[in-house]
């Protein structure tokens, strides 16, 4: 049966609607046997504010020692901004930025264009076109196949490292030190060979594609523990 | 070069304008800087050392920005809202006392725009008269967000102005005269005892009607914690909603002009303007001992005094700025309730107090 809710229907069965100190009682009464599930909840007491409070020029001088404070720390340089671009804030050192496809030991490209790691990828940002070595190019890649083309769209990758993780050749990694740089068009997003593939350096042998610094590697075994 | 006396009071004038202009310039500037030190962060550094042509850069950047008028706008009224409240601030430092008397020959130059008895009349007229440009570019814009904060403008500054003028009233009860150098000269002393001349400033005799003044100041120059006319978080920009350009631009600086006028009003009232402690034992120093003139001692003590009040301002303009990177805005309803219950009832009770501290040659 349905009530039509009329003020007297409300008066007649909820009273204490009507009667707020009766309301009050009892929303009081709820609350306090309420039990709190994790142990944390504080109730409150609204103390009637002390005549310093109430004054508010007490709160009003300790704000201002707290900005001065902060105004002698900025002083002695030790903001919490920098000057950018002459300075940079350290990267993390697993960092996963832009990706680089690694030369071995030889400088030869390790990327056998298996296509792992367009398969690992949740975003399917990887596609390549696989082709076979010819005679006299092996200098230039390592196994018989390699990737003619080999294409990441920086728009649509997430950096999650799948690619890094499924990669059996040890030939792409997510440098730590490098960003994507932003850009104005979209298909210059489209990273080719031409800027994915590391260039020719002396110092092609590291297997990992970031060297750490004694440092950075003390510092992230103490994140890491 | 012999300047009639009348012409070198147009070149105070002139320099008080541009003196005034300049501040108003640099403290945008400082406003950037110590809202970046006060949070820890960098600030301006870009233009020039240390950023110091920034105020240069602001200014190019905002006399090349687009003219806008909102469409219904009064255009008249729209152009004159941000005049008048420059015009006004800037006419309200020319009766300001920065120096003491500067004596070449025969001429005398007073470190001062006018000399009128009325000084501190003219201040507060001009004062009073500031918020009618506010009034009018709010109006005038056509927008009910300059509205409301046209509105918010005006009934603050008439709550607030009746609290500073009780306060002002015991100043004046001490000093008899509305004269701003009269009241300069009072608070200088030469008695013997070191500390007098600090103690002989208003401030000491009447810190609480300074209290009420400064809080007065802050909700007149419409800076925070009192800045409800532009409170951007309710009203968008306030009365300058609607304005670009150097409309806008005109609109800040008179702030900023204001801040300084208050200030110096100050410094002037409370602070003892352009006397510094040890002024007189410095010039019989200066006579005895330095075997200088009479007259170039009093023109170094007018020169001391002058750097004397203007770092009295800039530390008030410091205090201005501290205050509005520490302190949250008020309610308007506590806005309200502070000026009417607290403020105007304690600069009441303050004139009595001074009343009965004069009676009983306490104070005089």
């Amino acid at each position: 049966m349905q009530h039509l809710i009329t003020a007297a229907f409300v008066r007649d069965s909820y009273p204490e609607l009507c009667e707020p100190d009766k309301m009050l009682r009892r929303l009081s009464m709820t609350e306090t046997t309420m039990e709190s599930l994790s142990n944390r909840a504080k109730v409150l007491e609204k103390k009637p504010m002390t005549l310093a409070e109430r004054a508010y020029l007490p709160a009003i001088f300790q704000g201002l020692s707290i900005t001065m404070q902060h105004f002698f720390r900025a002083a002695t340089k030790k903001q919490v901004t920098i000057r950018y671009p002459e300075e940079t804030r350290p990267f993390s050192p697993v960092f996963r930025g832009l990706h680089v496809l690694k030369r071995d030991e030889a400088g030869r490209e390790r990327c056998t264009a298996c296509g792992l790691c367009a398969v690992a990828c949740p975003a399917e940002a990887i596609t390549m076109v696989a082709g076979e070595r010819k005679k006299g190019e092996e200098g230039l890649y390592r196994e018989e196949k390699y990737a003619v083309s080999y294409e990441i769209n920086m728009l649509r990758c997430i950096f999650c490292g799948l690619c890094e993780e499924a990669c059996p050749k040890a030939a792409v990694y997510l440098q730590a030190d490098k960003m994507a740089p932003p850009r104005f068009e979209r298909d210059e997003f489209i990273y080719g060979k031409d800027r994915l593939v590391e260039p020719v350096t002396p110092d092609n042998r590291s297997k990992r594609g970031i060297q750490l610094t004694p440092e950075q590697a003390d510092k992230l075994r103490g994140q890491l523990a | 070069m012999d300047f009639p006396p009348l012409a070198w009071q147009g070149v105070v004038v002139l320099v008080v304008f541009g003196v005034s202009l300049l501040i108003a310039t640099y403290s945008t500037y400082a406003e950037r800087v110590i809202a970046a030190f006060l949070q820890d962060r960098v600030g301006p550094d870009r233009a020039g050392p240390f950023g110091l042509l920034q105020p240069l850069a602001d200014a190019v950047k905002l006399f090349t920005k687009e003219e806008f008028f909102p469409a219904g706008a009064n255009r008249a009224l729209f152009v004159f809202g941000p005049c008048l409240a420059m015009i006004t601030a800037l006419m309200s430092s020319a009766v300001i006392p920065f120096g003491n008397v500067l004596q070449f020959g025969e001429t005398a130059i007073h470190l001062q725009g006018i000399e009128i008895n009325v000084g501190m009349l003219y201040v507060f007229g001009m004062v009073s008269l500031g918020v009618y440009g506010i009034m009018i570019g709010g109006w005038a814009s056509n927008n009910k967000f300059s509205l409301l904060g046209a509105i918010r403008a005006a009934s603050q500054n008439i709550s607030y102005e009746i609290a500073m003028g009780l306060a002002l009233i015991a100043v004046l009860m001490m000093s008899g005269s509305l004269s701003l150098r009269e009241i300069t000269f009072q608070q200088a002393s030469d008695a013997p005892f070191v500390w007098q001349d600090v103690f002989n400033w208003n401030v000491m005799k009447q810190p609480l009607g300074f209290l009420i003044f400064i809080v007065c100041a802050f909700a007149e120059t419409n800076r925070t914690p009192f800045d409800l006319p532009e409170c951007e978080t309710e009203l968008i920009g306030g009365y300058h909603t609607e304005y670009s350009s150097m409309k806008m631009g005109l609109y800040l600086f008179a702030e900023y002009i204001n801040v300084f006028v208050a200030s110096a009003v100050m410094s002037v009232l409370y602070f003892g303007g352009f006397n510094f402690p040890f002024q007189f034992e410095l010039r019989n120093w200066l006579v005895s001992s330095q075997r200088l003139e009479l007259v170039t001692a009093s023109n170094i003590i007018t020169i001391v005094g002058l750097l004397g009040i203007f770092a009295k301002i800039f530390s008030f303009i410091f205090f201005f700025m501290w205050v509005r990177w520490t302190l949250p805005r008020f309610r308007y309803d506590q806005l309200m309730r502070l000026g009417w219950t607290i403020l105007i009832p304690l600069a009441i009770f303050n004139i009595l107090l001074t009343g009965g501290l004069i009676t009983f040659g306490i104070i005089k």
